[in-house]
């Protein structure tokens, strides 16, 4: 008899009770991120972050060495806020999930050790999981049952991935992700050419209000031709860094007034316009009438409003969780645990190793 | 009493449970690349093999390094967080310290693991009173620096020691920490507790981006 039949429906509970209503604490560290969640099924109680941005700015971007340093000195106290916050003893927890991957190995590691210490001293098992898949699944916090299959655009400054989610607990399907930079890479490294602050993605959404959009016609990478039938789903944003990089620097060449607030739409529109045609795209070609879109780029004002045009247009629902909840935290990975205690899935081993660059067809490890 | 001792800071994971009266459990792997897999599992065996039950543990004494930063933390924040749930104080013990507690001569000597990077993380022991007690360091230095520090041919315990013998004066006897010892050694009194914070002894390995490059 498998692991599955054993348990199916429902996971175990407190007391070995059967349950779909799990209690679970999820542990996200993957980048500079220390996110400890708690969810009642698909209810959330705590979503506790501390977050070490402050300490990568002056580099630009983030130092896996003092992110690392930084999840061990946050882990207990988040853990403690996050029960606080929920009201919820450690011991009344029915199972622990933490991010095995993929993300930075070193970060990684300081929260599954965490989620492993907690596994032992609590007795409950253990869930290894997919930061992507958490992603996903983190929408049903907000909004109820995931409606399967969808599309999930994931953009943020680690991954830019399109996904195809037929059962969140049982495996998702990679349609296509980028070639060279992260979507949020490229918002961060364009905002610095611009003279803004690490992170750059808020900055250049602000900015990009009161700039014209078709100031630039900055080129759209993998949209056309021959690239259509290699890359169709697969973005790459690296020449478009380099093309604003290149404009900025002629115009500094001829002693001209760098426009920002126009670059920084121009910029903008050309990413938000790649990743929803390619999004909507997705959708028609599967017959998928739902988009997810996650991810910290998420967040962006003029891609939510043109996913949300295109969609409509299309006769596709679209689902943005709320900010908070695009960006990496515990309870997208606490959300995910749910799910997979409640289908009944088998838990990860105790030498659970991480996964730098797991597929994101693996949801548990 | 139950004392639940590991340390992660070398290429040795190792754990072992101490009853107040003898070690009852230990558990020893070395392998510099799975402290995070293997750490988990060798606690699970050391309670088993006991035949205790994790909420017997009284207190944790973990190796606090020096020693490369991400096996380190792997036992750090285990000890942390167990502690935490389990409800119990968590003590922190220098790993060289630990490592010179297992020999009873010479006098004197001093105890280096590998710092990765062609350095050693050292310090320096002397024995009175039934006990090591550190003089110098911990510190990270080249071992060709360690050697002219230390003079007059001084003994080295220690995987950095044997690693640079040819500059070093090696002493042969264990090249990693070993949790029974460190155990036995923090029931006795013999070894001095620390708060359980990791001895980096480096900054992070990093570089503030300087001006704008062009993109051509
Ligand atoms: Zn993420």
């Amino acid at each position: 008899m498998s692991r599955r039949e054993v348990l199916a429906p429902g996971g175990f509970g407190n007391n070995g009770a059967v349950t779909d209503e799990p209690l679970v604490l999820g542990i996200e560290t993957s980048c500079d991120e220390t996110g400890v969640g708690i969810v009642r099924g698909k209810t959330l109680l705590a979503d506790a972050i501390a977050s070490s941005v402050d300490e990568h700015v002056r580099f630009g971007g983030v130092v896996p060495e003092v992110a690392s340093r930084a999840h061990l000195e946050a882990m207990v106290p988040t853990v403690e806020r996050a029960c606080a916050e929920a009201g919820v003893r450690l011991a009344d927890v029915d199972a622990i999930a933490v991010t095995s991957g993929p993300g930075l190995t070193g970060a990684l590691l300081v929260g599954v050790a965490a989620a492993k210490a907690l596994t032992l001293a609590l007795d409950r098992p253990l869930y290894g999981v997919n930061h992507l898949a958490a992603h996903v699944a983190v929408d049903q916090l907000e909004h109820g049952p995931l409606p399967q299959p969808c599309v999930a655009l994931l953009v943020s400054g680690g991954h830019s991935s399109l996904l195809l989610v037929e059962d969140v607990s049982a495996g998702v399907h990679a349609l296509g992700s980028t070639i060279d930079d992260a979507a949020g890479e490229a918002f961060d490294k364009v905002a610095r050419l611009l003279g803004f602050p690490f992170p750059g993605g808020p900055h250049i959404d602000d900015s990009a209000r009161s700039g014209d959009r078709a100031y630039v016609d900055f080129p759209r990478g993998l949209t056309s031709g021959r690239d259509m039938q290699r890359h169709r789903f697969d973005f790459s944003f690296s020449g478009l860094k380099t093309a604003v990089a290149r404009w900025v620097e002629a115009r500094e060449r001829d002693g001209e007034p760098v426009p920002v607030a126009d670059v920084a739409a121009s910029f903008q529109e050309a990413v938000c316009d790649i990743l929803t045609r390619k999004a909507i795209d997705a959708c028609r070609t599967r017959g998928v009438e739902h988009l997810l879109i996650g991810g910290g780029v998420a967040a962006n004002s003029r891609l939510r409003a043109l996913a949300e045009d295109r969609a409509a247009t299309a006769g596709i629902a679209v689902r943005v969780p709320r900010p908070e909840l695009c960006t990496d935290n515990g309870a997208m990975v606490a959300a995910l645990g749910a799910e997979l205690v409640a289908r009944g899935r088998a838990p990860s081993e105790l030498d659970l190793a991480v996964n730098s660059s797991m597929s994101v067809t693996t949801v548990v490890a | 009493m139950l004392l639940l001792a590991f340390d992660t800071a070398t290429p040795a994971v190792t754990a072992a449970l101490h009853d107040g009266e003898r070690v009852v459990a230990a558990a020893t792997s070395v392998d510099a690349r799975r402290h995070g897999e293997l750490l988990a599992p060798a606690i699970a065996t050391v309670l088993r093999d006991a035949g205790a039950d994790r909420r017997d543990v009284t207190a944790i004494a973990v190796g606090v390094g020096p020693g490369p930063f991400t096996g380190l933390r792997v036992g750090l924040v285990t000890a942390r967080t167990l502690a935490a749930a389990l409800g119990v104080p968590v003590h922190g013990v220098c790993t060289l310290d630990a490592i010179a507690a297992a020999v009873s001569e010479p006098v004197e000597l001093a105890v280096a693991t590998d710092a990765r990077r062609k350095e050693v993380y050292w310090a320096r022991y002397r024995r009175h009173d039934a006990s090591y007690h550190r003089v110098q360091g911990p510190a990270v230095s080249r071992p060709e620096d360690l050697a002219r520090e230390l003079t007059a041919a001084l003994p080295v315990l220690g995987r950095g020691a044997l690693l640079y013998a040819d500059v070093l004066t090696h002493q042969p006897g264990p090249l990693d920490p070993d949790a029974a010892v460190l155990a036995e050694a923090v029931v006795r009194g013999e070894i001095e507790l620390l708060a359980a914070e990791p001895l980096y002894l480096r900054r992070p390995d990093v570089s503030v981006p300087g001006p704008r490059k062009p993109a051509l």
